[in-house]
């Protein structure tokens, strides 16, 4: 059945420039293919352009609607929720995570409790802040911020949970006073976890406050996909979705980058 | 590491002793608070004995159960097949593997419109959305368990004679068993993540009918019994696929 196995090799061996190269063709056909079968079953209108808008029609979509600044105020909302509803998560996930590791008891007792929390798709209680806050940005900010809170606080009580005892000792034997203990042991060796949390924390609270603004909302750019479905415009709708995937794939990008800079230093 | 002056209590004492006093804090600022958006836990309680004997929330909860439960056994088969398929050669991973961690990293939500457009607003869209959540942690991490195999295991396999289906059947599937449970705990979140996405979104029947219900009409305590209803849930299949992920992280 497998027949990697079957070699005897390891699945990330490197491939032969033979491999590589027919691995390369095999994608890009793919892609041409996927395109080819997308335009033909839409030019003969096989599918209803209800169903699926012609290709060539979603990039001119795209093109208008990112082009003529139309996406902006919708974006703008969007941003400004995430960027209240983030600090908000990275603040409070942080604060509740250092102030549990402060001993190690603290951390036995906290860390089941936060992470079965986590466990419950935060969306449910999404309902709850649209009731006390309203479908303005505030229930958005609310929704974010919780989504966002869980992941960094989690790997803020691991990274400090799992700094190595001796690196510890090893402070306290030198005569390290508490506050040289943080900031020069404990936090630089927590900080990869805790920034792989903020990352994923922050990444959440975006596509939490889309989520949010694709269940009930006014403004912002999930609503907005909403708006154009609701409105039967499917060309419009599939040209935003791009847009949207667009911007949530460039906010992950400037998320790792963060990481990874501040992983370095 | 410190020693403590007293004898601290085991860690799950003080946990239920938290767990408590939240609760005891919930009570008291729910009474403190507006009852238009909050409700004390003694209120949400008694709400909650009323609205499961109501046979219409029943059917809500149970039709999302339902769903649930295709939603996940769906996500488990494609996952396995497709996380196989990938597996299958050093080819097909490195061509597929890129392929399906993109698709992975699209954020599911922005395209539930779609899935509301192809399948309609039954329990067909809450199905396909829920394996759209699903699928993928389960095929990352069959991918990720045969990665894992040791090669040497597969060589001296073939060097005693095995045939394919004897290397499947008794080096592959055992040694994917771990990864295949950690996929599929975290297959079971993601799929009730969708499942209830759509749900709120489409809001016309099920559960999220009934929280549009309760949250417009300014029904708190009805609205957080049924969100906690809902959250024991997770909680509880949660644990469960920990349960069966210790368990069968052991067998190897």
């Amino acid at each position: 059945m497998s027949a990697a196995s079957a070699a005897g090799q390891a699945l990330t061996a490197r491939l032969t420039p033979a491999q590589r190269r027919a691995s390369a063709l095999v994608k890009l056909s793919a892609l041409a293919l996927l395109l080819i079968v997308w335009h033909f079953v839409t030019v003969t209108e096989i599918v209803s352009p209800f169903f699926l808008p012609k290709p060539a029609d979603v990039l001119r979509n795209f093109i208008r609607i990112v082009g003529s600044g139309q996406a902006w105020p919708d974006l703008k909302v969007t941003l400004f929720e995430f960027a209240i509803a983030g600090p908000i998560a990275l603040v409070a996930g942080g604060l509740v995570g250092f102030l549990v590791s402060l001993t190690r008891y603290g951390a036995r007792v906290f860390e089941p409790i936060i992470s079965s929390v986590y466990a419950i798709p935060i969306i449910i209680f999404y309902p709850i802040s649209v009731m006390a806050l309203g479908i303005g940005p505030e229930s958005k900010i609310a929704h974010g911020a919780l989504f966002g809170f869980f992941p960094i606080c989690l790997n803020t009580i691991q990274g400090f949970s799992r700094v190595d005892p001796l690196l510890i000792r090893l402070a306290h034997s030198t005569g390290a006073s508490q506050r040289q203990l943080f900031w020069r042991i404990m936090l630089p060796a927590a900080a990869p976890t805790i920034l792989s949390g903020v990352r994923l924390g922050l990444m959440l609270c975006f596509l939490a406050i889309i989520g949010g603004e694709t269940i009930a909302s006014i403004e912002g750019i999930g609503h907005r996909v909403v708006w154009y479905a609701e409105g039967m415009q499917t060309g419009n709708m599939f040209a935003y979705i791009v847009f949207v995937v667009l911007v949530a794939v460039i906010m992950n990008a400037a998320l790792s980058l963060l990481e990874f800079r501040k992983g370095r230093s | 590491m410190t020693p403590l002056s007293f004898r601290s209590p085991p860690p799950w004492v003080s946990r239920a002793l938290v767990i408590l006093l939240l609760l005891v804090l919930w009570e008291i600022l729910g009474r403190m608070g507006s009852q238009l958006f909050f409700s004390p836990l003694s209120m949400v309680a008694t709400s909650g004995v009323t609205i499961f004997a109501d046979r219409e929330v029943l059917e809500a909860l149970r039709t999302t159960a339902w769903i649930l439960a295709i939603g996940f056994g769906l996500s488990v088969c494609i996952g396995l097949v497709l996380g196989l398929a990938v597996a299958m050669s050093r080819f097909t991973y490195q061509t597929f593997l890129p392929v399906l961690l993109l698709l992975y990293a699209i954020p599911q939500i922005t395209v539930l419109p779609i899935f509301v457009l192809y399948f309609g607003s039954g329990p067909a869209s809450k199905i396909a959305f829920g394996v759209s959540h699903g699928l993928f942690p389960i095929a990352v991490s069959v991918v990720a368990g045969v990665q894992g195999i040791k090669p040497l295991l597969v060589t001296s396999a073939i060097s005693m004679g095995a045939t394919r289906w004897q290397i499947f059947r008794r080096i592959t599937l055992p040694y994917l068993a771990p990864s295949l449970f950690t996929g599929m705990r975290l297959a079971s979140t993601a799929t009730l993540l969708g499942v209830l996405l759509a749900e709120l979104y489409v809001s016309s029947g099920g559960v999220g009918h009934f929280t549009r219900r309760f949250g417009e009409s300014f029904q708190p305590d009805k609205l957080y019994a049924l969100i906690a209803a809902l959250s024991l849930m997770a909680i509880l299949i949660n644990e469960t696929m920990r349960m069966l992920e210790r368990r069968f992280s052991r067998w190897t």
